[in-house]
């Protein structure tokens, strides 16, 4: 009987406590609203008072947010489960431009979900991840200058009808990943079409592939990536949009804004950073 | 607070989601509700092979995660000429994958009803799949109800993996609305309410039967 009451207690306690910690967490969000929970528990110091900076310098590496499903931006190689592509490239000369050394780096997985918000709670220090500068996005976080020149367009069946965006009319499915710049043009520039939006690049082309669509839409660069992987799929010749990909930091990083715009105009004017487009994309910069 | 202009703004999203997400997980309740009795029915059947057959079923399907099984819809159908939408691969992912339960739980329903049932059936003349039909099962339904309630509120969860495929349902757009408007907590505190506004009824439905049936037993 005794042993029985004493669980009872012991249960009732700990749905007490649940509950106030889903109450805690419930107010505490709400107020916060961008959710800066990881700030406090994980980095230590007094945000405000530090610069982002500082905090790489004093940690000794910097910790960038890439993808890691990027076919020549940023891909883990299975084989070396190295991540590697222009983005890498870029990120790890920014690590020697603020540490002297590029191999003072901290790759963590993005993707176009869960990039901001994982910038934003202190995860990560700046996101070089293909994305895209848009006045929206301006809105929470902060870009460099551009340092790629993407334009979306679209990939298909090798002996597909489609050659344009004005291919794209009624009953023709268009797949691309949540989150993306992508998804929001082609609704707008074909409004008629049926766009599926996928977890990622990959699933969206595993689903192409499938035949649950009849072209993939995002930028130029990532399709070339995409055909270069399954010869039974080409990148239609139209771009229907610009694209500037862009270095983003958090709101007010100024500094670490400076370091990155001055890092770029050196990687450009030093030839480097033609080195680094040849190598991923196989063919020079336009300008 | 919780920030409502989100909601309204993008009601119609939300509402396309729900009434996706509804319709897929009815479908999938009726369906899975009569392959998994079908499937307990073979498990138990005096008939080798179909019992086989049924424990096959139940061990391969409930073993692999839901997610698989609906990529194989999706993505792996394709490769033999069958190409479903994204909502009925999902939708048929789940009833495949929620009917190895639910044949697990009627089996356990229909174990419990005695022994002499069965015999007094078949030694009145009347033939197994009749003395199933009009005897064994109307008894085993009665305690399998609470079990089942489990299964179809996991159900109606579940039905998120369609968002995975673009299955147009509630965890989807959530998705879609959370990039757009780059607000995570709040955009997925609306789906969890909608998800309520479909379990919640459902346990309490489950709840009320229960009670009825316990009073007619």
């Amino acid at each position: 009987m005794n042993l029985k009451n004493m669980w009872k207690k012991i249960i009732g306690i700990g749905l007490a406590t649940m509950l106030s910690a889903i109450a805690l967490v419930g107010c505490s969000s709400s107020e916060t609203s961008t959710g800066s929970k990881e700030n406090d528990s994980k980095t230590t110091e007094a945000p405000a008072t530090e610069s982002t900076l500082d905090k790489i310098k004093e940690r000794g590496k910097l910790i960038v947010g890439v993808k890691y499903d990027l076919n020549l931006f940023g891909l883990k190689n299975p084989q070396t489960g190295e991540v590697e592509g222009f983005d890498i490239d870029i990120a790890k000369g920014l690590a020697k431009k603020i540490l002297g050394d590029e191999n003072k780096i901290e790759l963590k997985e993005v993707t176009s979900k869960t990039r901001i918000p994982m910038l934003n709670n202190g995860e990560i220090d700046a996101i070089i991840a293909t994305m895209t500068i848009t006045e929206e996005r301006k809105k929470e976080v902060d870009f460099s200058d551009v340092y790629f020149m993407a334009g979306q367009s679209l990939l298909v069946k090798k002996d597909s009808k489609i050659n344009s965006i004005k291919d794209i009319k009624k009953g023709v499915t268009v797949l691309t990943a949540k989150g993306s710049t992508s998804a929001q043009n082609i609704r707008e520039k074909a409004p008629e079409a049926t766009v599926l939006e996928f977890e990622n690049y990959a699933e969206a082309f595993t689903a192409l592939k499938a035949g649950q669509g009849d072209a993939l839409t995002t930028d130029n660069a990532l399709l070339y990536g995409m055909a270069k992987q399954d010869p039974n799929y080409r990148v239609v010749d139209e771009t229907f949009t610009e694209e500037p990909y862009g270095i983003a930091v958090r709101k007010g990083d100024q500094e670490l804004l400076n370091v990155i715009n001055e890092y770029l105009k050196e990687l450009k004017a030093s030839g480097e950073y033609d080195k680094i487009y040849e190598k991923w994309i196989g063919e020079k910069p336009k300008q | 607070m919780l920030n409502y202009s989100i909601l309204i703004e993008h009601w119609d999203m939300y509402m396309q989601g729900f009434t996706n997400t509804l319709k897929s997980s009815f479908l999938a309740l009726i369906s899975s509700l009569a392959l998994g009795t079908i499937i307990a029915v073979f498990r138990i059947a005096p008939v080798r092979p179909l019992n086989w057959l049924g424990t096959a079923y139940v061990e391969f399907i409930r073993n692999i995660p839901l997610i698989l099984i609906v990529f194989v819809f999706f993505v792996g159908l394709p490769t033999i000429g069958i190409r479903l939408d994204s909502f009925t691969a999902g939708t048929l992912g789940l009833t495949v994958y929620t009917a190895a339960f639910i044949a697990e739980v009627i089996r356990a329903g229909i174990l419990a009803v005695p022994k002499g049932q069965m015999e007094a059936g078949r030694s009145s003349g009347l033939t197994y799949l009749q003395t199933m039909r009009y005897i064994i099962l109307p008894q085993a339904i009665k305690m399998v109800i609470p079990p089942l309630g489990n299964q179809f509120i996991n159900l109606v969860k579940n039905s998120s993996v369609l968002g995975v495929i673009a299955g147009l349902d509630l965890m989807y757009f959530g998705d879609l609305i959370s990039s757009e408007t780059f607000v995570t907590f709040d955009v997925y505190i609306f789906v969890a309410m909608f998800y309520l506004i479909l379990t919640v009824p459902l346990s309490l439905g489950v709840g009320f039967l229960e009670r009825r049936l316990a009073r007619s037993r």
